[in-house]
């Protein structure tokens, strides 16, 4: 398969008081086309720093982003973003808020085709019947559902996802797991998920890339050779579960605390 | 529920006016210490063309400098609210001159704008009112969430666009908030001027006129007068806000 995303040797730091604080360090990256890379780490560790990096918002220090074979230097419309807050414009209703991206990217589009494809992508994460609705309306979840619509309204190739599902409880959180699997199966897209949780890289992606302390490089990759139409339950089978631990040691590494590992 | 709605408010104006009556009634006030609400009627009807008149000049003149004010509000706000070393340089200066006393601005424009009654009139009504909105447009603008930008950002979306689209109405419910009092300070403004450079147009010239003649019913209905108007425009604003920010409005429960 061809390399969607090629992350080289991507170093940055920010300019603080205190001198230069390097966040990233030699990091490498490759994402193949149609995978879903999750990325976890320690906190602090320069995660979002990634996220801006690859859609373009910032550039690194040193080292290169490519997309699609192409250097990124600006941000790009084949790019959707969703954020742990589901960032929902509140004067439109749920509908509007979907088809936003498409207003910058396709102008030319009719605003009837435009409603047919938000219309089509809320009935997909199940929120047929709520597209009037203003997002205040709507529980956390299901604004977080509508947000992730809204990062793929436009069919970006790349879909980056910053803990967007951090903020929600534990079954509210796996129900957007499964959602997010069954976008997969209908919407081709490849994805980069940074996420703090083990679980929901090990349900999500096909590759997890473990990042070191700050200043972050890549310590360690797992391929996750599960199968594609996986459920819930097989978080809790023995494969997925001497994965879990694997990563498990891995997170205890880069957070510098080897020593006390299995204390 | 509508009707409620308007009839709660119209008690509580008949309850202040009754307790009104009743104070000074019970103290023996002669209406030239304190008028009561039963002598405003008389004054109303003697004079009603002057009311008229004159409410007409102070209206439209708060109105006007209020219209000043939302714009050049507006543009100060969006220079503060996008620019980190716009907002350092211009806060001093907007909160020293926030500071001065009005009523002491108003002779300094009367020399300097000689016999251009209309236009000090409505010069302070801008004077005193674009504070509040210039501040609450620049708080809005900055403290905008980065993810906002984000999501058009990451498109490559054009600082206008992301504007319009997003800071732009992200910001009115903090703009009306800010019109709102506003309102009241426009009003400020313009009686300000009326009354400390007489020119014999607007209410103000009217509660003058009632002070001179020892009219003292006549200055009561003057400011019963006002205080209408600023309910009048007051609720104006509160009609616009439902229109165009609506959507910040929670159900309750």
């Amino acid at each position: 398969m061809d390399t969607l995303i090629d992350i080289r040797g991507v170093s940055h730091a920010y300019q603080t008081r205190h001198g230069p604080l390097p966040v990233l360090d030699g990091l490498d990256i490759t994402v193949p086309q149609g995978e879903f890379c999750a990325v976890v780490g320690p906190s602090g560790c320069g995660k979002s720093t990634l996220t801006r990096l690859v859609a373009g918002l910032m550039k690194p220090d040193q080292g290169e982003v490519w997309l699609h074979g192409e250097k990124v230097t600006s941000p790009r419309k084949t790019v959707g973003m969703a954020f742990q807050n589901p960032v929902m414009l509140e004067w439109r209703s749920i509908l509007e808020n979907v088809i936003l991206p498409l207003e910058i990217v396709a102008p030319a589009m009719s605003k009837a085709e435009k409603y047919a494809r938000a219309e089509h992508l809320l009935e997909m994460v199940g929120l047929k019947g709520f597209e009037t609705k203003r997002p205040s309306e709507l529980s956390g979840g299901m604004r977080q559902r509508a947000s992730l619509c809204r990062a793929i309204v436009h069919k970006p190739d790349v879909l980056i996802m910053d803990e967007p599902f951090g903020a929600l409880d534990n079954f509210t959180r796996e129900d957007l797991w499964q959602t997010m699997r069954d976008l997969r199966s209908n919407e081709p897209f490849t994805a980069v998920l940074i996420t703090h949780d083990l679980r929901e890289s090990v349900f999500l992606g096909d590759q997890v890339v473990v990042l070191s302390g700050r200043p972050a490089r890549t310590q360690y990759l797992l391929e996750v050779d599960l199968p594609a139409d996986r459920g819930i339950d097989i978080l809790y089978e023995p494969k997925a579960v001497d994965m879990l631990h694997v990563l498990r040691d891995q997170i205890r590494i880069a957070q510098g605390r080897d020593g006390e590992a299995h204390a | 529920m509508s009707g409620k709605k308007i009839a709660t408010p119209i008690l509580s104006i008949l309850a202040f006016l009754a307790i009104w009556e009743f104070i000074v009634w019970i103290n023996g006030w002669p209406n030239y210490v304190m008028a009561s609400p039963s002598d405003l009627p008389e004054a109303y009807i003697r004079y009603w063309q002057l009311f008229l008149i004159d409410s007409w000049q102070t209206l439209w003149r708060t109105v006007a400098g209020l219209a000043l004010s939302i714009l050049f509000g507006t543009f100060l706000g969006m220079i503060m609210g996008f620019s980190r070393s716009a907002r350092d340089a211009l806060y001093p200066l907007l909160v020293g001159f926030n500071a001065i006393p009005k009523a002491t601005v108003v002779p300094v424009l009367a020399l300097l704008f000689i016999g251009q009654h209309d236009f000090n009139t409505v010069l302070m009504a801008f004077l005193i009112s674009f504070f509040p909105i210039a501040v609450s447009v620049g708080i809005g603008l900055s403290t905008l969430e980065p993810e906002y930008r984000d999501i058009l950002g990451a498109l490559g979306a054009s600082k206008f666009t992301i504007f319009r689209k997003i800071a732009l109405p992200k910001t009115l419910p903090e703009f009306f908030g800010a019109l709102k009092v506003s309102v009241t300070l426009a009003f400020i403004g313009t009686n300000l001027v009326e009354i400390i450079s007489p020119h014999g147009k607007g209410l103000g010239a009217l509660f003058l006129s009632g002070q001179t003649n020892g009219d003292y019913p006549l200055m009561f209905a003057v400011l019963i007068a006002l205080a209408a108007l600023g309910i009048v425009l007051y609720y104006a604003v509160v009609l616009l806000e439902k229109i165009f920010a609506g959507w910040a409005e929670r159900q309750p429960g």
